[in-house]
């Protein structure tokens, strides 16, 4: 792999960028493979990232059904954060968080990753006492955590009406919360992946997970039968399908979860901005789209696409917040399938069956956690236990009670 | 947008109902006899499937009634609407796939 810098830019420039390295092979997949990872999005590809640079484990495959990053990696509003209420999901998301923070350097990929600020909206005194609870156990746990007036909001966003049908009333603000470039996150490591040994198979669907002995030794794919050793399932909204071939149930439920883009303007918002209350966020990319996040629809479903109502409960609030962007037109709108959990928290874990695990159940939230999520995986598939950023959100806590309940951090979608 | 059958009203608009997930999962009758997986599956573990879903619905918006439906989670095709107490209808016999 040739590393990408100023002077390959320059380089490359002077042959109108007709000669540039491709980013990662398209290999014909071998008969087995140590570790077989379902999946080719965010999630996967950095599990088999963190195996082939940090675990010794370079014999490994990704299957992707489609194209890299055309899930949920894709589909997602890019907002990262890790202002989470539990210790549990400190662990993980603040993990992620730190990763985040080097990840360009670390892949040498330009993941754009702009820690612009991300700021939580209260409107209700419930809000404020919900924002209360969860800023001051977000500094208790070490993570940066304001509160802002409305004065402060209003410095913040001077575009903002506080005043609106239901006031602002205060914020909560992570300074070092912000976005990322989704797409350039699932090339970045798929390219790092690549260039360790792994094996980034598209166009490959799985169709059947082989399993003998209550011990998984393969999957069937459309491209032919690939065995492997272990087998990672990191397939988000299809988790239920893959744990339904292997012969037992997920505590998950699909929806469609909708988000839509705007023309693209001049700058006008430089942080992330989220109302649980009233239900929307909106952030600004650097191409100058607004980008909308609306909510899930609460109806099982792998459609892709969510209904139209929803689409005006999230314009409404948008243009009450910011009346302003009540002139503006929505140029795209699209839903992606998220696997819901009942504690909106995640699920990594082992499974009935030996040697295969699953990372799934990120449900409205999981692109922030994509490089925490891959490293931990990683690293617990290489020792076939969860390591102790993971255990926490084994499978076991739906039968001993021991949930992580994020309702509220896990914010608009619900 | 959907159209959807209320067993006690004919066909509404989607925005007058909400869903309540998977239906026909029997209320345990020897609640102290049963062990935490037995509990951990009655409540939160799902089929979730990818294909047709007998699912509970409740009509918020017109006669608040409890009714089931059979659905296809692709597609969204509402193939029946029936009363709690009828019995299920069949899942159409072409695969699975709508």
């Amino acid at each position: 792999m040739k590393a990408y810098s100023l002077f390959s830019l320059a380089r490359n420039a002077m042959s109108y960028h007709r000669n540039w390295q491709r980013a990662w092979r398209s290999p014909e997949p071998k008969k087995a493979y140590d570790v077989v990872i379902i999946g080719g999005g965010g999630h996967g590809l950095a599990t088999a990232y963190y195996l082939a640079t940090q675990c010794g484990i370079t014999n490994v495959a990704v299957l992707e059904k489609g194209w890299l990053g055309g899930g949920n990696t894709g589909r997602n509003t890019t907002i990262v954060r890790s202002n989470y209420l539990l210790d549990a999901s400190a662990g993980m998301y603040e993990h992620a968080m730190k990763l985040w923070e080097g990840l360009s350097q670390e892949l040498n990929y330009n993941v754009m990753f702009s820690q612009r600020g991300l700021l939580h909206l209260a409107h209700s005194v419930h809000d404020m006492q919900e924002i209360g609870r969860r800023g001051n156990a977000i500094y208790l746990n070490g993570i940066d955590s304001e509160f802002l007036t409305p004065a402060q909001v209003k410095e913040m966003l001077p575009i903002i009406n506080l005043d609106c049908r239901y006031p602002v009333m205060g914020g909560l603000l992570q300074r070092r919360g912000g976005t990322a470039r989704h797409d350039a996150v699932a090339w970045g490591y798929a390219r790092g992946a690549d260039a360790a040994g792994v094996d980034i198979i598209q166009n490959c669907e799985v169709t059947g997970v082989r399993v003998e002995n209550n011990k998984v030794v393969g999957v069937d794919t459309s491209r032919g039968y690939i065995g492997a050793g272990k087998v990672g399932s990191v397939a988000a909204g299809h988790s239920s399908v893959i744990a339904e071939m292997a012969g037992f149930k997920l505590p998950l439920e699909c929806y469609p979860l909708q988000a839509l883009v705007s023309e693209p303007i001049k700058p006008i918002i430089d942080c992330v901005v989220m109302s649980n209350g009233i239900h929307v966020y909106v952030s600004q990319s650097d191409k100058g789209e607004l980008v909308v996040g609306s909510g899930s629809d609460a109806y099982n479903s792998y459609s892709q696409r969510g209904s139209f109502d929803l689409i005006e409960h999230t314009v409404g609030p948008l243009c009450e917040l910011f009346p302003l962007f009540s002139r503006l037109r929505m140029l795209r709108q699209w839903a992606g399938i998220v696997d819901v959990t009942i504690d909106r928290s995640p699920i990594l874990s082992k499974t009935p069956v030996k040697n295969l695990f699953f990372n799934c159940g990120w449900g409205t939230g999981g692109f922030k956690a994509t490089p925490g999520s891959g490293h931990a995986f990683a690293h617990s598939i290489a020792a076939g236990e969860m390591n102790s950023i993971a255990a926490p959100f084994s499978l076991d806590r739906f039968n001993s009670g021991a949930l992580i309940d994020e309702g509220a951090a896990a914010a608009v979608a619900h | 947008m959907f159209i959807i059958n209320c067993p006690y009203c004919g066909d509404r608009d989607q925005t007058e109902f909400s869903c309540h997930g998977e239906a026909h999962i029997p209320r345990p009758t020897e609640t102290k006899k049963m062990t935490d997986e037995e509990w951990g599956e009655y409540v939160f573990f799902r089929t979730n499937p990818k294909g047709y879903h007998r699912e509970r619905w409740l009509h918020d918006h017109g006669c608040r009634r409890w009714f089931n439906a059979l659905r296809h989670t692709v597609t969204d095709e509402f193939v029946a609407s029936y009363k709690i107490e009828d019995p299920r209808p069949p899942i159409p016999d072409n695969g699975g796939q709508s």
